[in-house]
């Protein structure tokens, strides 16, 4: 019987197990990295900057050069990186807690100054690796560990949504949001992560691109629940879709 | 070459430029805004980067992804932004990052003022941020000594793959005096070419971290760490003034050295036999030199611009050997050197 290779794993992904929760999306994120910077050849230049929460390990699965940033200071150090080797692709993957609250200064300076790095923010709701806590991007009336009684707009502000406000900064190229949560929505994130790779790649500037994805564990739900969860409850606060592009929309 | 006439801070960031330094970050604070606004032209000029970062903790954590990349990079602070960087300061410690950190130390705590005061020797010399780590600290105490220090700082940075701190304070960054400039260093283009970040093309890749979770990583890094940090002990550096028929050994550090040995000068021409040790490197401490003149007999006296930080040092170094007094200057002036006598015939006659 003839065999036909119906899928091969990029082979800047390292063949190991995953420490990820079964029906997380980091790793599928993690894929889309992998496969978006090996089709624009960008694997031997590439130099990541990891951050803390879940993906702290990311140096593990992504065959790359790496460095830890501190906690939300992951685009701080990516434009020492940049600034260092501007003929390198840089880019930063940071989760909700990191990027939206305790980095929030950092990402929103270097979104504004335009530095030439690529942003990968992965948002789903919670602080993952502390055991399911509150974050700014925690929908109203979600309970985690820290609003036991569900987020409350009053006392805890409204959720952020990234992806706006960094469109609304003068120093972006390209911000968009998307998810992983079925096929169609996988094929549209691909496009969305190669456009803004392309935008550093071709010197253009700032490229942001939020993932919203799961978290079954923190959520305390099975992995297909979870996913519906994403497309019934986060989605319509956290619509999909390109909020800058530069050079016209996708 | 031609001597020229400089601030303290004008002398550093000279000292930087000519050392190679390629990458400066900084943030306005009083007494070191010379620094960042001498670099925002010079280091575009010499093909570098100048960023002035949204925060100190920013411009700590670019310096941390500039060194990442081996590249000679610099930022520069003042006491309350000293604070701030002391996150990346661990983490470059941690993850074995060169990068040089300046401090025109202000007094404080808090805001404290912007006036000259010694009130960072511990957050400098003890870590300062979070973990069992040290940074190299230099502490000049002439406009010429803070310009070739930096020279010094850039290659201590690299020779050990750690955070050096040159520790001056308002009176350092602000007075100016003739330096003599040396010829630029080029650095060399394959420095830090063994653990640099740059693609990993035809090679395993390189990860630059602090974190080690699986069984017993962290115990043999920290290991690491302090077998780096005792070959570093060579590195020690002092000036020793007048000490051979000394009773009374004066410790005092930076400005406050300088302004000592002026002190000691006037009070040797009235016959009293002091003398001066001046710790350069305060990271290293010159423990060795401070224990010999214990044995000989000598008496001590530590004079800070704080109320007595290096003092613990001084004592653990003589270990109970000798008599060892402290005087305390406390911040908010400026001292001269009549301010010393009193104290050091006090302590001579003691």
């Amino acid at each position: 019987m003839e065999e036909i290779l119906a899928y091969k794993s990029p082979s800047l992904l390292a063949d190991i197990p995953s420490h990820y929760c079964p029906g997380c999306h980091h790793g599928t994120v993690h894929k889309l990295v992998a496969q978006c910077l090996e089709e624009l050849d960008l694997s031997d230049d590439t130099i990541c900057v990891g951050s803390i929460g879940c993906s702290v390990f990311i140096y593990n699965y992504l065959l790359l050069d790496a460095v830890e940033a501190p906690h939300g200071r992951a685009p701080a150090v990516a434009t020492g990186v940049k600034r260092s080797r501007p003929d390198k692709f840089v880019f930063t993957y940071q989760g909700d807690g990191d990027l939206a609250s305790i980095g929030l200064a950092e990402i929103m300076h270097a979104a504004n100054r335009g530095e030439k790095i690529s942003v990968v923010f992965v948002n789903n709701t919670v602080y993952g690796m502390t055991g399911g806590q509150m974050a700014p991007t925690t929908l109203i009336g979600q309970k985690t560990t820290t609003c036991p009684g569900g987020r409350c707009a009053d006392r805890e502000g409204l959720p952020m949504k990234m992806a706006e406000i960094i469109a609304g900064l003068g120093g972006v190229s390209y911000s968009a949001r998307v998810a992983v949560n079925n096929m169609k929505n996988f094929k549209k994130a691909k496009k969305a992560l190669k456009k803004a790779f392309e935008i550093q790649k071709s010197g253009r500037g700032f490229g942001f691109v939020e993932f919203l994805a799961s978290c079954p564990t923190n959520w305390k739900m099975t992995s297909t629940a979870a996913n519906e969860r994403l497309e019934n409850e986060m989605i319509p606060y956290f619509p999909l879709g390109v909020f800058k592009d530069v050079q016209g929309e996708l | 070459m031609a001597r020229i006439f400089i601030k303290g801070n004008i002398a550093i960031s000279r000292g930087a430029l000519d050392a190679g330094c390629k990458c400066y970050f900084g943030y306005p604070i009083t007494p070191q805004n010379d620094i960042p606004e001498f670099m925002s032209r010079a280091m575009p000029e010499a093909g570098g980067e100048f960023v002035q970062a949204e925060s100190e903790v920013a411009a700590a954590n670019m310096l941390l992804g500039a060194a990442a990349c081996g590249i000679r990079a610099m930022t520069s602070s003042s006491s309350p932004g000293m604070s701030l960087k002391q996150e990346a300061i661990s983490y470059m410690a941690g993850s074995e990052l060169p990068g040089v950190l300046v401090n025109m130390n202000r007094g404080g705590p808090g805001l404290g003022d912007i006036g000259p005061s010694q009130g960072d020797y511990f957050q400098s010399v003890k870590g300062g941020g979070h973990g069992d780590y040290r940074t190299l600290v230099l502490a000049p105490g002439t406009v010429q000594e803070a310009y070739d220090l930096t020279f010094l700082a850039f290659e201590l940075a690299f020779a050990y793959r750690n955070p050096v701190v040159i520790l001056g304070d308002a009176i350092i960054g602000q007075m100016q005096e003739p330096i003599t400039p040396r010829k630029p260093v080029v650095p060399d283009a394959f420095e830090g070419n063994s653990w640099r970040l740059e693609g990993a093309r035809g090679r395993e890749p390189r990860i630059l971290k602090s974190l080690h979770l699986t069984d017993g990583a962290l115990a043999g890094h920290n290991l690491k760490l302090q077998e780096k940090y005792k070959r570093a002990q060579k590195e020690c550096r002092f000036e020793e003034f007048m000490t051979e028929d000394a009773e009374l050994i004066i410790v005092a550090y930076g400005s406050i050295g300088r302004i000592v040995k002026s002190t000691i000068r006037k009070l040797r021409k009235a016959g009293f036999k002091a003398g001066l040790i001046r710790p350069i490197t305060l990271y290293p401490f010159p423990s060795e030199i401070l224990k010999s003149l214990a044995h000989k007999g000598k008496k001590f006296l530590t004079i800070e611009h704080n109320m007595g930080q290096m003092v613990e040092d001084v004592r653990l170094s003589i270990c109970g050997l000798a008599g060892s007094g402290f005087y305390g200057q406390l911040p908010g002036n400026l001292p001269t050197p009549n301010d010393f006598e009193q104290p050091i015939i006090d302590a001579l006659r003691s």
